[in-house]
């Protein structure tokens, strides 16, 4: 059976195979195993690396499938020399792993996936590819959040700063907002990127001008909101926060050594 | 239960080791029920001694016998302290004393950077690398972390953390293995190879 995939995750398996979590195009997520792929000599490990976006074959075996050739179409190389790109790449992995079962082909998100994944490699910020798959991601697996009326009382929302509630997924108004407990303020700036990217294609999504503090905030907004439908905290982010912090201070070091 | 506890407590504990079934479990049980008297005592010693018998060398982080202040490669003269080789697991380092082709220190990271296993640089022997390289003496740190999506982020982490301190820092080459088949190579392996040609003459 012949199937395009990306590998999300893989794990060690018996004497020298791997067993991977793919999405593929045809199937949408479904484990394999990799027989072989530790050795050095192996034909396929090289092209089975996680976020490599792969060519195979597929077989059947006696419960899970196995994979009997693979072929890189991209192996996303950028993001592999660079920590940041790498943890951002990560964390699109691992959201996506988290939010979705093996319940069959899904190719919007497939493609959503390997789109997201050549932006982080090829733009200059990954920050927005990132924050643009994950509302697209909500609204694939349905959990779309409510940004243009009160979850509270319905009244529509208006240009203000409001509260987010991620118990009844979206927005709530200044007077229903310090009723919920748990509902966290959202500037007005946040919130319309959030409706922008939910509204827009990639390419609109990308006028938008991301600054480093909306960055934040929407970054922060959206761990709450998918750290609550998951019902536990994602691993990535930590590792995420850590190496961008050590690369700008790494950067902020180059500039003092060139300042003259 | 049809099976005496003894046995039934052997097929358990053997059934919870890697690629082990019950049904392998209970074969070997009876094979070792079954067997002169020597080999399950000395079965029976061996497993006891394996972790009372063992440490951690509190320099590199390799396995060593137990009660010793440091392990061999560490005590030894012969070897040059001015290099400090890094790798994941203490099979690495048989791997490349096999080849007989280096001759300074280890390091042994005791796993690779995972974020999505929340696998963190705590949770490695980083911190203790960092002291070693501070402490002075090291000129040269040699990457040598597995070449997966893991051992490069690690790599890099290291990279990133080490390159302050004033050392020199490589990674291991990436290329064809021997008796590979240059058709069969993937994109990352065959343009780093080409990137790190070397002349012939």
């Amino acid at each position: 059976m012949r199937a395009e995939a990306v590998v999300l995750r893989h794990t060690d398996w018996g004497e020298a195979d791997r067993l991977l979590w793919l999405f593929t195009r045809e199937l949408g997520k479904v484990r394999a195993i990799a027989k072989g792929v530790r050795k050095p000599r192996s034909r396929k490990a090289g092209h089975l690396e996680p976020f490599t976006r792969v060519g195979l074959m597929l077989a059947h075996g006696r419960d899970l499938l196995i994979v009997t050739q693979a072929e890189a179409v991209d192996a996303y190389l950028p993001l592999r020399d660079n920590l940041v790109r790498l943890g951002y790449a990560l964390y699109v992995v691992e959201l996506l792993d988290r939010f979705t079962y093996e319940e069959g082909e899904n190719s919007s998100i497939y493609r959503l996936l390997v789109d997201t994944l050549s932006r982080i490699s090829t733009e200059e910020t990954a920050a927005l590819a990132v924050r643009y798959f994950e509302i697209r991601l909500l609204d694939l697996v349905g959990f779309r959040p409510q940004l243009f009326t009160c979850v509270g009382c319905g009244a529509v929302i208006r240009a203000e700063d409001q509260f987010f509630s991620a118990e009844h997924g979206g927005v709530l108004c200044p007077s229903c907002g310090p009723r919920h407990a748990g509902a966290r303020p959202i500037s007005m700036a946040t919130l319309k990127y959030l409706r922008h990217f939910q509204r827009s294609n990639y390419t609109d999504a990308q006028r938008a001008h991301l600054t480093g503090t909306l960055d934040r905030e929407l970054e922060a907004i959206m761990q709450y909101y998918v750290t609550y439908i998951l019902e536990r905290g994602l691993n990535t982010p930590a590792f995420l926060r850590r190496v961008r912090a050590d690369e700008m201070r790494s950067r902020g070091n180059e500039s003092e050594e060139t300042a003259p | 239960m049809l099976l005496p506890v003894p046995l039934q407590n052997l097929i358990n504990a053997l059934s919870r080791l890697p690629g082990i079934g019950p049904k392998t479990a209970s074969r070997l049980t009876f094979y070792l029920l079954h067997a002169s008297d020597d080999l399950p005592n000395d079965l029976a010693e061996a497993l006891l001694a394996l972790k009372s018998g063992t440490a951690y060398c509190p320099i590199c982080f390799n396995i060593t016998a137990a009660g010793r202040e440091m392990c061999e490669i560490c005590e030894s003269r012969d070897r040059s302290n001015g290099v400090v080789c890094v790798v994941e697991e203490p099979m690495d380092v048989l791997a490349l004393e096999r080849t007989g082709g280096f001759a300074g220190r280890y390091h042994v990271l005791q796993g690779a950077l995972s974020p999505i296993e929340g696998i963190s640089p705590e949770d490695l022997r980083i911190r203790e690398l960092i002291e070693r390289v501070r402490a002075g003496g090291i000129q040269e740190i040699i990457l040598a972390t597995n070449p997966s999506m893991e051992g490069d982020a690690t790599a890099m982490y290291l990279r990133q953390q080490l390159l302050p301190l004033g050392v020199r820092v490589t990674r291991l080459a990436r290329g064809l293995p021997v008796g590979g088949d240059l058709e069969y190579a993937d994109q990352s392996t065959l343009l780093r190879a080409l990137a790190g040609r070397q002349d012939m003459n």
